[in-house]
């Protein structure tokens, strides 16, 4: 389950008078998604969609307001607890945010490796997962040898190896085509009929029009409109 | 079996020469220094020994009677010193020795200048502490008597120990501190240059404790390399010094080689396991303290 409660986030500026907050990037943010819900994340470039996910994957806290991730109290954790809790959100990033130096496969093992999966185990997920996105054969490719679109698709089965608890995407479609966004869908989907609690931020009205769920709206950083209600879950 | 990932790039961002070579830089002036601090407290020791025991008496007038009888002064002193248990193996110096140990200053024949030489009583002293004592009672036998030991000088040798001893654990302590700021000025290098890496990791979830270990194992294994390295380059120029301090020490006199003291063939490995720990702990505390800034 993930719960805002009146969040906002608002950055200390770095110089000037002590004690003086720059505008606030997220205010009187409340809503709720039920474990194994799904939303879209929607609003128009600048309203605060990557800031909401930031939140949502622990690189910002909120400067008021409280927030709840998978049971967990986010602001009341431990760096190690954190840390843990991380482990059980896939994060999917507009920049993908890729290991240059690694290769494709050690990219998408990253996760599992940290959790200290058995090396076993760890080749057949990752090598199943890199056939299912369409790179069987470009396992060994680093990030530069890879298309846009390619390592959207690495950065997708990183996000999704160890099956996350809660997966987050920030215009995960953004840079393939209808065919393989469609493809990405039905994974998520998937995840996501699997009990994972999926929020995709989107500009897509395409993708929001063929895979229908609740569209939490963001404007100048609020809530403009939680269709939650509407659907009843 | 799992193979070790360098899933930061380490390999490339912590560089696998500069860190190495300035360790072994600061290892080989440690070897220096604690070999300095060792030879100073081994010559001082013995230094110590032999000026310390050895007691030189001289008797003016030493034909004249001694007080309160007809046995002249210089027998007088030598039965009190034959008698002391405090003193061990009395020997009255003849003339010829005499003349040896004036010669420098006086001439061939010292007698031939009718100069009122003293008789001169050479001995062993093994009691605690100094003569005042018997000064006193040789004294009382032959006024003027002047019984001396090495003590002053034994004094001057233990305050130049000390004061070598410290300049040289002064120097292992600035070089330890040089170290533990060579090694987090790389490790904070790395950090720079694997920025994205490191935040990227931490977003996945790597436990602090994780990602320090990866730099800690890398700067420990640079700084241990380096350190082995410069404590060998130190062997060759230890030898060198041992060789020159040989007269002094008087302990390889009939070697081929020169010999290092056994105690510095056990410290010094442990310098090669300071520098790595130096490395270990260092890293640890940067990585941490720089990761401190990522929610």
């Amino acid at each position: 389950m993930v719960r805002f409660d009146d969040v906002w986030l608002q950055y200390h500026r770095s110089s000037g008078a002590v004690g003086t907050e720059s505008p606030a990037i997220i205010s009187h943010m409340s809503f709720e998604i039920p474990q194994g819900g799904f939303r879209w994340l929607t609003g128009t470039s600048g309203a605060g969609k990557t800031s909401v996910l930031k939140l949502m994957y622990l690189a910002e806290q909120p400067s008021r307001g409280k927030i709840e991730l998978l049971g967990t109290n986010a602001a009341s954790m431990e760096r190690r607890e954190a840390a843990l809790l991380r482990r059980r959100i896939g994060v999917v990033f507009q920049d993908f945010r890729l290991l240059e130096h690694l290769s494709a496969f050690d990219n998408v093992a990253l996760p599992m490796r940290l959790a200290r999966r058995t090396e076993g185990q760890v080749k057949s997920d990752v090598t199943e997962l890199l056939h299912w996105v369409g790179l069987a054969g470009k396992m060994e490719r680093r990030p530069a040898e890879l298309s846009g679109g390619e390592q959207q698709r690495v950065a997708i089965a990183r996000a999704v190896v160890n099956r996350p608890k809660l997966f987050l995407a920030d215009e995960p479609t953004g840079n393939l085509d209808d065919a393989q966004a469609d493809r990405l869908m039905m994974l998520i989907i998937g995840l996501n009929k699997m009990g994972t609690t999926v929020v995709v931020a989107t500009h897509s009205k395409r993708l929001v029009a063929e895979y229908p769920a609740p569209r939490l709206e963001i404007a100048r950083g609020m809530l403009a409109l939680d269709e939650s209600l509407v659907w009843g879950r | 079996m799992a193979r070790r990932m360098d899933h930061l790039g380490l390999r490339t961002a912590m560089a696998d020469r500069l860190l190495p070579v300035l360790v072994a830089a600061m290892s080989f002036l440690a070897a220096l220094a604690i070999a300095g601090t060792l030879a100073a407290a081994s010559l001082a020791a013995q230094w110590n020994h032999d000026t310390g025991i050895d007691l030189t008496v001289q008797v003016p007038e030493p034909g004249d009677n001694a007080v309160g009888g007809s046995t002249p002064r210089e027998q007088a002193v030598y039965d009190i010193l034959a008698k002391s248990p405090q003193v061990q193996a009395p020997h009255v110096l003849s003339a010829a020795e005499i003349n040896n140990l004036l010669r420098p200053w006086l001439g061939a024949d010292v007698a031939s200048l009718g100069m009122p030489v003293p008789a001169v009583i050479t001995a062993q002293w093994v009691g605690s502490g100094s003569p005042d004592g018997l000064r006193t009672a040789l004294d009382a036998v032959a006024p003027g008597t002047l019984a001396e030991t090495g003590e002053r000088w034994a004094a001057r040798v233990a305050a130049l120990t000390a004061s070598l001893q410290a300049s040289a654990l002064s120097v292992l302590l600035i070089v330890a501190l040089v170290a533990v700021a060579v090694v987090a000025v790389a490790t904070r290098a790395g950090l720079a240059q694997r920025r994205e890496a490191v935040e990227i990791i931490h977003g996945l979830g790597a436990l602090d404790s994780d990602i320090a270990s990866r730099f800690a194992r890398r700067a420990t294994m640079l700084t241990a390399i380096g350190s082995l390295l410069g404590t060998a380059c130190a062997l060759p120029v230890l030898f060198w010094l041992a060789n020159l301090a040989a007269p002094f020490s008087g302990v390889v006199a009939n070697t081929a080689w020169p010999v290092l003291p056994p105690v510095l063939w056990l410290i010094l490995p442990t310098i090669p396991l300071m520098a790595a720990a130096i490395g270990w702990v260092t890293t640890q505390q940067t990585v941490r303290g720089w990761l401190r800034r990522l929610k």
